[in-house]
């Protein structure tokens, strides 16, 4: 019988997996990735909550929608940003986007 | 009609030589002729409207009880309403008389003495400004308003004694003149302050009410010292000693306006504030004391340099400082009248005396040394005349204005104290003495071969004409009408002439007059064996009693060591805390932006760290709370 900690663990490897790449990832396109792995961990852990809490509300649904709008734009605004910069610099590597500093 | 105008339009009187400043100033001055008569009609219209003021004073009764007071508020916060107004008695009515009527005098001297000045429009705005301080002083009916003239007076003075600025002693005589006044003033703010904050008013009815009864409550000592302090500001400003060192130098201004400083316009203010504030003064004991001393020895101080001064401004100027010392002896002792009196006639004879001298200057092109004037007589027979009679005035030689003041000096300070008589009648004959060498060196003897003296022109002889005729009746006319009924404080003063102490003054001048005549006269010269005798005395006196070097040794040594030490202070104390909280901050931020890598990795890994270590916080705490120390 598959219960709420599977969904749960599902949901937290996913984010381990999302976090190790966001803090490992040279490659910004792979970064951005990492951080929509993230968010759709958080996406199922919503859903699984909502599903096996007694109320009949479907906020956890509703918020998870949210969530993947908002992904999208944000996706939409990071590989821009991401193709600006690819233009702007000749190149995709997080390791030289270190001039917003002093 | 004239006196009813006049009383009620007092203000006009500082007022329209104010103007006369403004427009010339602004206006007049590329256009010297027309300034200097602006400044002269402005200053008649005042002594008119001053003369009439005196009338009304006379024929409407207003005593020393029931002045004439017209105030309106000038600005008022809370706890302090500053007024400004007109107060009329027949103290300040007689100031009035006295100080516009030299001011014209003097102004229309100057036509004559200025000319060829390039600065001949600005100097009649200056003088106009400086008589209108003098006189909004002089009508002030509270201390602040006296305080703010007060002040403007200072600023005139040292913009007429650094007159010629190209000169740098000049310059220096000048910033010596407000500085050390300012000395004074400092004490004297002090004092005003003081007596707003524990009367709660400036006013002078009020105060005058207001302090002997505080005194009768509280006993004289603390207000001895608040008398003290204001009393620093006529120190300064009537050159009492020590304060007197800027007096002497201030003669490098032209001779009008040292015949205005020292007549009418600036010295007399601080005897005058005294006068003014004399219902203050003379329920503490204790001040009345310091002032008939300090009075009686700076007379004498100032005789004894006189004595032997070469300069004939330099003697005049160490006369008016002594003549000043008589005015504040006359005060200590308690005899406004006889104080009033003698400020009065000193003024004339001794605006005459600097008028005279300034004639001389100007005939001899400022060749000041009376040793090297000598037969001017010949010369000179008018100014020679007028300057006899000023002579015989300060001496107090009857029937002379200078006879009647100075007995009723002498008199009052018989009656209280015999040390006081006997250093005022020695200081009487010091005056006849050096003011009849004075007379005999520059005016008989030998003519010097060198000098080309002639007579000067109507135009400065004609007021000192006013002059001499005012320094023969001055004394006797206002005595005989009772000067003392008006002018007093107290009960009305009537002062028959004390026929021992008159005839023992003028029989000390005369032996003065014997004595300079015995050393000086016709045409001999004894003075320099004299001298050769009297060693240290002699150099004592020649050299200022040496309170210039002291000051400058006291200067150079104290306050430049002081400055120094401050300075080091400042440099490794206040900049050190300064500069070390700047190099702190720096260095700290030194050490924090190593944090700030740019690399978004590197926040994001100290963000999980953070939050796994909140995380791991609360859970141990939460734990160990819901757990019961199971934990």
């Amino acid at each position: 019988m598959i219960g709420l900690s599977h969904y749960l663990l599902v949901g937290a490897a996913l984010f381990g997996l999302g976090l190790f790449g966001l803090l490992t990832k040279r490659n910004l396109i792979a970064v951005l990735m990492s951080i929509e792995l993230m968010l759709n961990s958080v996406n199922i852990n919503l859903v699984a909550f909502s599903r096996y809490s007694a109320t009949d509300a479907a906020a956890g649904q509703v918020f998870s929608l949210f969530i993947i709008a908002v992904a999208a734009a944000e996706v939409a605004v990071g590989l821009a940003l991401a193709y600006a910069i690819y233009r702007g610099r000749d190149t995709v590597s997080v390791d030289e986007m270190n001039w917003l500093k002093w | 009609m004239w006196a009813d105008f006049s009383l009620h339009h007092a203000w006009l009187i500082p007022l329209l030589p104010a103007l006369a400043f403004a427009i010339i100033s602004f206006f007049l001055l590329r256009s010297p002729w027309l300034a200097a008569r602006l400044a002269i009609a402005a200053m008649g219209s005042a002594f008119l409207i001053a003369l009439g003021v005196g009338w009304a004073v006379v024929s409407k009764g207003i005593t020393v009880e029931a002045p004439f007071v017209m105030k309106t508020v000038w600005f008022s916060m809370p706890g302090l309403v500053a007024s400004m107004g007109v107060l009329i008695d027949p103290i300040s009515a007689m100031m009035l008389f006295v100080v516009s009527l030299i001011s014209f005098l003097v102004l229309i001297y100057s036509t004559g003495y200025m000319t060829d000045d390039p600065g001949y429009a600005r100097f009649f705005a200056f003088m106009s400004l400086f008589a209108a301080s003098m006189l909004a002083m002089v009508i002030a009916t509270n201390f602040l308003q006296m305080f703010v003239f007060w002040e403007l007076v200072g600023l005139c003075s040292y913009l007429l004694i650094g007159w010629y600025f190209q000169k740098i002693s000049a310059r220096e005589a000048g910033k010596k003149a407000f500085m050390t006044t300012r000395i004074g003033d400092f004490g004297l703010l002090l004092g005003i302050l003081f007596l707003q904050i524990a009367f709660g008013t400036l006013d002078f009815g009020e105060l005058a009410v207001k302090v002997p009864a505080y005194v009768q409550q509280n006993g004289a000592a603390l207000l001895t010292c608040v008398a003290l302090l204001l009393f620093a500001g006529p120190i300064a400003k009537s050159g009492q000693f020590p304060l007197h060192v800027w007096l002497p130098d201030a003669m490098e201004g032209p001779t009008p306006v040292s015949a205005l400083i020292h007549a009418a316009t600036m010295v007399v203010a601080g005897v005058y504030l005294v006068a003014r504030a004399f219902a203050i003064f003379s329920v503490l004991p204790g001040a009345m004391t310091v002032i008939a001393w300090l009075g009686c020895f700076t007379a004498l101080f100032a005789a004894a340099i006189a004595l032997t001064q070469r300069e004939i401004k330099r003697i005049l100027a160490f006369s008016t400082i002594s003549q000043l010392g008589y005015m504040m002896l006359a005060l200590g002792v308690g005899s406004l009248t006889a104080s009033m009196f003698h400020l009065m006639t000193h003024a004339f004879f001794k605006a005459l005396l600097f008028l005279g001298a300034g004639s001389i200057l100007h005939a001899l092109h400022d060749k000041a040394d009376i040793f090297e004037m000598g037969g001017l007589r010949k010369s000179m027979p008018a100014t020679c005349a007028m300057m006899g009679i000023a002579v015989l005035a300060i001496a107090g030689i009857p029937p002379f204005a200078g006879f009647f003041s100075k007995d009723e000096i002498l008199v009052a300070a018989a009656h209280v104290s015999t040390p006081l008589y006997i250093g005022a009648s020695f200081t009487a004959f010091l005056t006849a003495f050096y003011m009849a060498r004075l007379f005999l060196v520059a005016f008989f003897g030998e003519e010097n071969p060198h000098n080309h003296a002639h007579e000067s022109g109507m135009s400065m002889l004609a007021p000192m004409g006013v002059l001499a005729v005012l320094s023969v009746i001055a004394g006797i006319v206002p005595f005989t009408m009772g000067f003392g009924d008006w002018v007093r404080f107290g009960p009305a003063h009537h002062a028959g002439i004390d026929w021992g102490i008159a005839s023992a003054s003028t029989l000390i001048a005369l032996a003065g007059f014997g004595l300079a005549w015995a050393i000086y006269g016709g045409g001999a010269r004894r003075s320099d064996a004299i001298a050769k005798q009297a060693g240290v005395l002699y150099s004592l006196s020649l050299n200022k009693f040496y309170i210039d070097e002291i000051y400058q040794w006291f200067n150079r040594n104290i306050v430049t060591g002081l400055a120094r030490v401050l300075y080091w202070v400042d440099l490794n104390v206040v900049d050190g805390i300064v500069d070390g909280a700047a190099q702190k901050s720096g260095a700290v931020g030194a050490i924090l932006r190593r944090f700030q890598t740019g690399q978004t990795q590197h926040y994001v890994a100290l963000m999980l760290m953070a939050t796994v270590m909140l995380t791991l916080i609360l859970a141990i705490t939460a734990g160990a709370v819901a757990g019961g120390g199971k934990i």
